[in-house]
């Protein structure tokens, strides 16, 4: 994980209708709001394993609203 | 020393209505070329952006020149969804040739093919005084400016909102992970910009960045147009030394009618602030923010009268706001929803357990979370008026009748707009 870029989950908040299947797939990352939409972690993804689980995520998500976010360190 | 300022709106009196090129060219002279150099002249001036975020103009225009290439797009953003804001209008309707000047020295400067005047479609006067200046500047070989209209919606001047409308889409908020000067407008590279900014720029490229720095301060030179509204005696649009504080305005355009009560700053995503506060608060946007948590935003200042409720007030804006989304995103169409019932509640002096609670909650909840910051201005200003007038809300939360909901002098928020296009 050490390759100097910046991992964050990002949701589209107009595509994403509130399955809420990210939030069980990795609640680590995604908590989920009142009205169940999920609440994405800002805090960069630091271990593989979690990176993995973001991945399924971003994957399992009908409305395909989420995606990683990479960007290189101090940009 | 007054703190009005006659750098925009100096020049023959309103009544005469909008000055003609001719007079405009008399009195000011022809503009510059716009070229390259125009970015650095702007970076000395030190001007920013008067659409509400202040961000450094030179900035978002180096973006733009780094990508165009010939090809890019430059949009004058007229469109003024703030209801108690009218000096995008006033401008456009009295000094429309120092905001296309703007436009046209921008266009030269960033190499852009395409420039784009957007307006809503609330102002028929706006529309008929910029078509006439447009002919007039055609008539001397000015590059033509298409003008793109909006329906009139809070969030329709929102960048990429602007975006989406200009490339023939609704006027709507989009999710993107680019900026417009890199994808804009049909994914050229875009300058979005503030009628007011580019009027600005006119003056600017005429007699230098020395000369703008003349007034204001170090960090928020030059003069900006404040439209003032509510508890005063000559509401209106002014033009104001950023020098100055917010009391030395008021009294210089003639002072309130009533005791302030307190006021909003910047407008439906600004700061309530109280009375104690408004006495020493300055005008400059980093002080404003530092000092004062408040954000200039695009220059309102909305008075309240003596007897009125800033909980009442902030609720009915945040009312017209949760009516006003876009309705594209879940935090926003429910959080605006859930937070604007339980205020009601709140300001009219009959809460349920637990409603306060929630509303600090849902205010954190939603925080951050839309396309836009749509949710994020309409929770500010309603947390501003919360924690502002702290005393006050305790009166409403013990079920103590408040005389503010029927105290006139603030102005209400108009009905919500309808379309997208």
């Amino acid at each position: 994980m050490s390759d100097g870029v910046r991992r964050r989950l990002r949701v589209n908040p107009i595509l994403c209708t509130g399955y809420g299947y990210c939030a069980e797939i990795v609640p680590e990352l995604i908590a989920v709001d009142d009205w169940g939409y999920p609440i994405v972690s800002r805090v960069p993804i630091e271990s593989d394993d979690l990176l993995k689980l973001a991945r399924k995520a971003v994957a399992t998500c009908p409305r395909l609203a989420l995606v990683i976010e990479e960007s290189t360190e101090g940009a | 020393m007054s703190s009005v300022g006659t750098r925009l709106l100096g020049g023959p009196s309103p009544s005469q209505g909008y000055e003609r090129l001719g007079d405009h060219l008399r009195r000011l002279g022809a503009r510059p070329r716009g070229s390259p150099r125009l970015v650095e002249v702007l970076k000395h001036s030190g001007l920013r952006g008067r659409g509400g975020a202040w961000f450094p103009t030179w900035r978002k225009w180096a973006a733009v020149a780094n990508r165009s290439d010939g090809h890019s797009v430059v949009v004058v953003n007229g469109s003024e969804g703030e209801p108690l804001s009218a000096k995008d209008r006033v401008l456009l309707q009295l000094r429309p040739h120092l905001v296309l000047d703007g436009a046209a020295l921008a266009a030269e400067a960033l190499g852009a093919d395409d420039v784009v005047l957007y307006l809503s479609r609330s102002s028929r006067e706006t529309e008929q005084v910029v078509s006439h200046a447009l002919r007039e500047r055609e008539e001397r070989g000015e590059r033509p400016v298409r003008v793109e209209r909006t329906a009139h919606r809070y969030v329709a001047g929102e960048s990429s909102a602007v975006v989406s409308r200009v490339s023939g889409g609704q006027s709507k908020p989009r999710f993107t992970l680019h900026r417009s000067a890199d994808r804009g407008v049909n994914d050229q590279p875009t300058l979005v910009q503030n009628a007011e900014t580019l009027a600005h720029v006119a003056m600017i490229a005429r007699y230098g960045g020395d000369w703008f720095r003349q007034l204001g301060t170090p960090d928020s030179p030059g003069t900006t147009l404040m439209t003032l509204c509510g508890n005063l005696r000559h509401p209106g649009v002014y033009e104001v030394d950023l020098r100055a504080t917010v009391w030395q305005v008021i009294s210089d355009v003639g002072g309130t009618v009533s005791p302030p009560a307190g006021a909003l700053i910047g407008g439906y995503f600004g700061t309530w602030l109280a009375p104690p506060a408004l006495e020493s608060l300055p005008l400059d946007v980093d002080v404003l923010r530092s000092k004062h948590g408040a954000a200039f935003g695009c220059g309102v200042l909305a008075v309240l009268p003596q007897g009125g409720c800033a909980i009442v007030e902030s609720t009915r804006i945040l009312m017209y706001l949760a009516a006003e989304t876009a309705g594209q995103c879940g935090p926003c169409i429910n959080g605006l929803a859930a937070l604007a019932d339980a205020m009601q509640r709140i300001a009219s002096s009959s809460p349920e357990s637990g409603d306060i609670d929630r509303v600090w909650r849902w205010i954190e909840m939603v925080r951050g979370r839309g396309a836009c910051h749509h949710p994020d201005g309409a929770v500010g200003q309603l947390s501003s008026a919360l924690t502002g007038f702290k005393q006050h809300l305790s009166t409403h939360l013990v079920g103590h009748r408040c005389y503010g909901a029927s105290t006139a002098g603030f102005p209400p928020p108009p009905m919500r707009g309808n379309g997208w296009k």
